[in-house]
């Protein structure tokens, strides 16, 4: 048979296979490249429109209180508190909750019916639009809050920090809660084992093996539940309030950077107030980044080393 | 016989319908080295899975017969507290890696909710370090995560772990299978040294390894106890024709 065996380079693709493998290569280049060069097309295009506001206003506009267009003073902080506000309070509202459906889907039904119509109904959840759950809150939180607010004797106003919190926090569970399933899936089982065999119980081996483990994915999560909250607009706007001035606590009306953007974009007309509200968005889109940026961090420091 | 440690009284374990174990009966005395032996898939992991009570987690497990412990019915006692009495070292180390050295020693007081004072800690730590031959290795490194250990120091780690909450019964399955040559006598020695404190059961395929180590064997074929005595008698003079035939490569 060895007569019939062929050369290694009969029938050689030779310079074809090279030259399309090299094209697929210069595609994914090409690719990647683009998704880098659209980063900072937006990024210019936001620091081009807000070229007039940082010119006249500077660093004030980052701490100014004001925002009055009739009178074109412009400040930034009641949108940049009212963001950070409402953002924060909403993770901490959802997360207990987003643990705990981790933990159940996770490790205590990870298959049958009551787990995959679970996971389905947190998916929904997420592809809920958000002018949808801007009615429901509108329709059913801000008349709760405005009870809880007659009963404790503060303004009645229905809408404000609270509420859009409670808003973002339950659309911003399927996030956190699926991610944490999945890692928590992961913990190796052999640990779980070894802390069983010591006397654990089911919920000590969640607390003190689990959690700890599945900590950074958890947290990778988190992040991303917290980008959604930070960027949410239309959910935010009709039951915030809208109301420009720096929020005196939870229970009070405000508005956050993305909501102001798309209440007055329309309407702004003088070319310092179109250039501020630009600006406002460059201040959300740096905030977004950082965010980003400190949680991919923390991410790293307590991911845990095998 | 000596006071017994463990008792196995006509015990048998299923998975669903199949039955792993048959009629099991053992009795292991106090301070001594006892293997276990067979071919895989005999029942050895189940067998001491069921002495913890670990055997029951697996949905579909059950268990007949009795299992004592210092005469106690271990299947009438919380499973918590039998599985704080027994000691358990897995085939491949698994230190808990999200812990220091330190805290995986005393993971069993930890994730029991167990408080203790730091000084009590501390001896703890230093005395099941140094019963496990690990402490001059690790002594100035406790605070550390025990990631960066070599395998045989991890399973040391593990026994450590295991001595901390001083128990009976120690229960080996298959402690080197997944360690070198060198890491294993250091785990052999170690276990000839600790008979000393605790009573230890080793499951092991390593028929060298059973000689060296244990003053009694129990071989067990698909899930029958087939012979169970004085290792040197066993290996030298079997009874059974199966233990001849494992002991000489048959199977296995
Ligand atoms: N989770 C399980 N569900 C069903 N059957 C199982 C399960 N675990 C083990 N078995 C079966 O039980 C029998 C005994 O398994 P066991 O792990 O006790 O064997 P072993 O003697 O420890 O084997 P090895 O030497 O390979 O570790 C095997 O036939 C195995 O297929
Ligand atoms: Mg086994």
């Amino acid at each position: 048979m060895t007569s019939r065996r062929k050369s290694l380079n009969s029938g050689n693709p030779g310079a074809a296979l090279v030259a399309a493998e090299a094209a697929f290569t210069r595609g994914l280049y090409a690719v990647a490249i683009f998704v880098v060069v659209l980063l900072t097309a937006i990024l210019v295009t936001l620091l081009i429109g807000s070229r007039e506001s940082l010119g006249t206003i500077g660093l004030g506009f980052l701490y100014g209180k004001t925002w009055d267009p009739v009178s074109s003073e412009f400040g930034a902080l009641p949108f940049l508190v009212g963001t950070l506000l409402t953002s924060f309070l909403a993770l901490g509202i959802s997360l207990p909750f987003s643990i705990a459906i981790a933990v159940f889907l996770g490790e205590y039904f990870r298959e049958g019916a009551l787990s995959s119509f679970l996971r389905s109904a947190i998916d929904l959840l997420a592809g809920i639009p958000s002018v949808i759950y801007g009615f429901w809150g509108l329709f059913v939180l801000v008349p709760l809050v405005r009870s809880l607010q007659l009963k404790l004797g503060v303004p009645p106003f229905g809408v404000g920090i609270l509420t859009s919190s409670l808003v973002l926090s339950i659309m911003i569970v399927p996030y956190s809660a699926a991610l944490g399933r999945e890692v928590i899936q992961l913990v190796p089982s052999d640990l779980k084992e070894a802390a069983l065999s010591m006397g654990a119980t089911r919920s000590e081996v969640i607390w003190k093996v689990v959690l700890p483990y599945a900590r950074s994915g958890i947290f990778a999560g988190v992040l991303l539940s917290l980008g959604r909250a930070l960027g949410e607009t239309m959910a935010v706007t009709m039951v915030i309030g809208n109301s420009n001035f720096l929020p005196r606590g939870i229970f009070s009306p405000a508005n956050t950077m993305a909501s102001l953007i798309a209440n007055e974009f329309a309407e702004a007309t003088e070319p310092l107030y179109v250039s501020s509200l630009v600006e406002i968005g460059l201040l959300l889109f740096i905030v977004t980044t950082l965010v980003n940026i400190i949680g991919r961090q923390i991410i790293k420091r307590t991911a845990v080393e095998v | 016989m000596e006071s017994e440690v463990l008792k196995v009284e006509k015990f048998g374990a299923y998975f669903g319908d199949t039955q792993i174990l048959k009629y099991i009966n053992l009795s292991i005395p106090e301070n001594m080295v006892t293997a276990i032996m067979g071919p895989s898939g005999c029942g050895k992991t189940t067998l001491i899975r069921c002495v913890n009570r670990m055997h029951e987690l697996i949905t579909g497990a059950r268990v007949e017969g009795r299992i004592l412990l210092c005469g106690e019915d271990v299947y009438k006692t919380n499973p918590i507290l039998v599985r704080r009495k027994v000691g358990m070292v897995f085939q491949k180390p698994n230190p808990f890696p999200t812990m220091s050295i330190y805290d995986n020693v005393i993971a069993g007081y930890k994730l029991n909710g167990i408080r203790l004072g730091r000084g009590e800690l501390d001896r703890i730590v230093e005395e099941s370090l140094q019963r496990a031959a690990l402490w001059d290795e690790v002594k100035d490194s406790v605070h550390r995560k025990g990631t960066f250990l070599s395998g045989g120091q991890q399973q040391r780690l593990c026994i450590a772990r295991a001595l901390a909450m001083n128990p009976e019964v120690l229960l080996l399955d298959e402690p080197t299978s997944a360690l070198d040559p060198k890491a294993t006598s250091r785990i052999e020695e170690l276990i000839i040294e600790l008979k000393e404190y605790v009573t230890i059961v080793l499951v092991t395929h390593n028929i060298a390894q059973a000689a060296r180590v244990s003053d009694l064997t129990a071989f067990l074929y698909l899930g029958e106890l087939v012979e169970f005595g004085p290792s040197e008698k066993l290996f030298t003079v079997p009874e059974d024709k199966r233990t001849e035939e494992y002991l000489t490569g048959k199977f296995g």
